[in-house]
């Protein structure tokens, strides 16, 4: 035992382990009352950890090259011990990474997580969703099934609709004037290397954000206001141990259901794996339907909804360019919808609603109707955002408690 | 099982990527079993002996299947190994695929993965669905796959089927008319004896697109059970951390 404090001594003196725990962990005070939106942000760690473990080992025994990918996926199924694991753990991961984000924002959007001072948090996770976003479009690539392909396809073109460079810009990116083997090499380097690099950097720098200013809570109240003789908050408790216990609940639920999938539904019906994706790619042979996966429907709709394609991709990026400058747009004095007023709370189901109807939507094949209301939907969704400033501050707000209400 | 089918029958009801023929042709509904060893034998007796001639299924091995379905290595090489393959090998055919294609009009493509691309109702339906129809180069139409370049090469087990369409005058009705009616005595086999033989094929093949799926299913209880566990630990873990915070 003293040759281990000792040790901890001897590095303590030369990296500052002990305060970098107490200031993350043991003495890092959270709210007391986190309800269970506040599971999400953990759980998202445990997923990323997930695909970085199960992806690791997938690239051990996968073939990047247009003539092997798909035969070495086979491989991983059949020939590799429990390679169907890690590779069904693998794609489940992702679509239970954005299950989790997705919530994860919704809470910060309910409690006015990314109010003052928390605006940095918010754009670090904002860049973590978008580098997700790219994240799996390139690894969607990896398996070179025939919806791989039609997928990278359809939505390098995309690139092609910019006035002037568009078709030069989709050139390069591609590397080949279709999505070939070099795409694949690309989207191969980018995804087990570059992009999860800037991946872990952002989560770190969120965190770092976060605990420099501390979490904000389901009644957006500052625990730092009130504290007791010790400069402890009130109404904070410890990191550690009373909330990694508390995640341990979260997490124990989030596996069981994890698990399900990955044993019982890996394909979950055709949106988890595509059913086309499991014919090689073929350039001559465009599947039946072309959808992108599930966490992109959303932004896909939109993208359908607009009959120019270029107007399309301004809009689709503008929906994602808006989330990004949030924290400005809400003038509230109160963080939480609790005690935000009722238009606040009225946009904030429309614009929930919408974006799950825009995501539906932009699975299904499209027809006159449901265009119409794609475009309906997208309206409301910026209608929530562009009369933010206006709502938010025209509104009459409740009085915020002094302590936190449990 | 009988929640699997209502998440099954939910995602269905919006599923963009549905198993459903493209033109409409209702499916026959299958619901195949891993636990019937035997008729995994027999669909895999009927593949290498009927199917596998033009059709590969080269991301599989030959051992596995053996070890799978419970056949011994000797008497699986002997009765359904007709090259000089060794047991190891991955299971691809010697027709060249540029020759294939000139004289089907398509290479037959790989089934390894068929059932996870098509679906099971969709095999079983494409296997049954075979009729004839002089205006196609083999003789043969197929009500699932309309103008498929194969041939029906069960037909001497199921027989000849016909379109049945009634009092169907004008020329678009009978295009249009589905209903297909076995001509008695053709074939070897009866009717029912067909459709198991169908149904064995098609077990089988369901069997090779995920070949771990029966292990897989049954690991799962263990580890659900192992997760609950934990979720119990958890929860009093951290009901008696919390118990003195207000």
């Amino acid at each position: 035992m003293k040759v281990l404090t000792d040790l901890l001594g001897w590095v303590d003196a030369r990296l500052p382990v002990v305060k970098a725990y107490e200031t993350h962990m043991s003495k890092y005070y959270a709210p007391k009352n986190f309800n269970f939106w506040y599971f999400f942000g953990v759980i998202a760690m445990l997923v990323l950890a997930n695909q970085i473990l199960t992806g690791i080992w997938l690239t051990m025994s996968y073939e990047p090259s247009a003539e092997g990918a798909f035969a070495s996926v086979e491989y991983i199924m059949r020939d590799v011990e429990w390679g169907w694991l890690l590779r069904y753990m693998h794609s489940t991961g992702a679509s239970a990474f954005f299950v989790v984000i997705y919530l994860h924002m919704f809470r910060g959007l309910l409690y006015g997580s990314y109010q003052k001072p928390r605006e940095l948090i918010w754009i670090f996770g904002m860049a973590i969703y978008l580098i997700l976003m790219a994240e799996g479009f390139f690894g969607y690539l990896l398996p070179w099934g025939n919806m791989s392909f039609w997928g990278a396809q359809v939505i390098v073109s995309l690139a092609g609709a910019i006035p002037v460079v568009g078709e030069d810009l989709a050139l390069w990116v591609r590397g080949d004037f279709l999505i070939s083997g070099i795409t694949l090499n690309r989207f191969f380097a980018l995804h087990v290397i570059a992009l999860p690099i800037v991946l872990i950097a952002l989560v770190v720098l969120h965190l770092l954000a976060l605990h420099e200013v501390g979490s904000n809570n389901p009644d957006g109240v500052d625990i730092k206001k009130l504290k007791d003789k010790d400069g402890i908050p009130l109404d904070g408790v410890a990191f550690h141990p009373f909330y990694t216990v508390h995640d341990l609940v979260g997490i124990a639920v989030f596996l069981f259901v994890f698990c399900i999938v990955v044993f019982y539904f890996p394909e979950m019906g055709g949106y988890f794996l595509e059913h086309a994706n499991f014919e090689p790619a073929n350039g001559l042979k465009t599947p039946e339907h072309i959808a992108p996966v599930w966490y992109y429907t959303p932004f896909y709709a939109m993208l359908r909804a607009i009959p120019d394609k270029f107007g399309g991709l301004v809009v689709m990026g503008g929906a994602i360019a808006i989330m990004f400058v949030l924290p400005w747009l809400d003038r509230s004095p109160v963080k939480s919808i609790r005690y935000k007023g009722w238009m606040s709370k009225g946009f904030v189901v429309a614009f929930a609603i919408s974006f799950i109807i825009l995501g539906i939507l932009g699975a299904l094949p499209s027809t006159d109707g449901r265009t119409l209301l794609a475009q309906v939907c997208t309206f409301i969704y910026f209608a929530f955002f562009i009369l933010m400033p206006f709502y938010s501050k025209a509104e009459k707000t409740k009085p915020v408690p002094e302590r936190v209400t449990g | 099982m009988k929640n699997r089918l209502v998440v099954v029958v939910f995602l269905s009801l919006f599923s963009a990527v549905s198993w459903a023929s493209s033109d409409g042709v209702v499916l026959e509904h299958m619901e195949p079993n891993l636990a019937d060893k035997a008729s995994l034998q027999k669909g895999a007796k009927t593949y290498l002996n009927y199917c596998f001639g033009c059709h590969s299924t080269k991301y599989a091995r030959y051992e596995r299947i053996a070890d799978d379905l419970q056949i011994p290595h000797e008497l699986f090489m002997e009765n359904l190994v007709f090259s000089d393959a060794k047991i190891g090998e991955l299971m691809d055919i010697a027709m060249p695929a540029k020759s294939a294609k000139s004289w089907f009009g398509a290479t037959p493509p790989d089934l390894t993965l068929v059932t996870r691309l098509r679906g099971v109702d969709w095999l079983y339906s494409y296997l049954k669905g075979f009729y004839q129809d002089e205006s196609r180069p083999w003789g043969v139409n197929n009500k699932i796959f309309p103008d498929v370049g194969m041939p029906h090469v069960l037909h001497e087990l199921q027989g000849i089927q016909v379109k049945d369409c009634g009092d169907a005058q004008s020329e678009t009705d009978h295009d249009a008319c589905t209903d297909l009616k076995l001509i008695e005595g053709s074939g070897t086999l009866s009717a029912e004896e067909y459709d198991q033989v169908a149904f064995d094929l098609v077990n089988f093949l369901h069997y090779m697109g995920d070949p771990s799926r029966e292990y897989r299913e049954a690991l799962g209880v263990k580890v659900l059970i192992f997760i609950f566990i934990f979720f119990i630990f958890a929860w009093f873990l951290n009901r008696e951390f919390w118990k003195d915070i207000h």
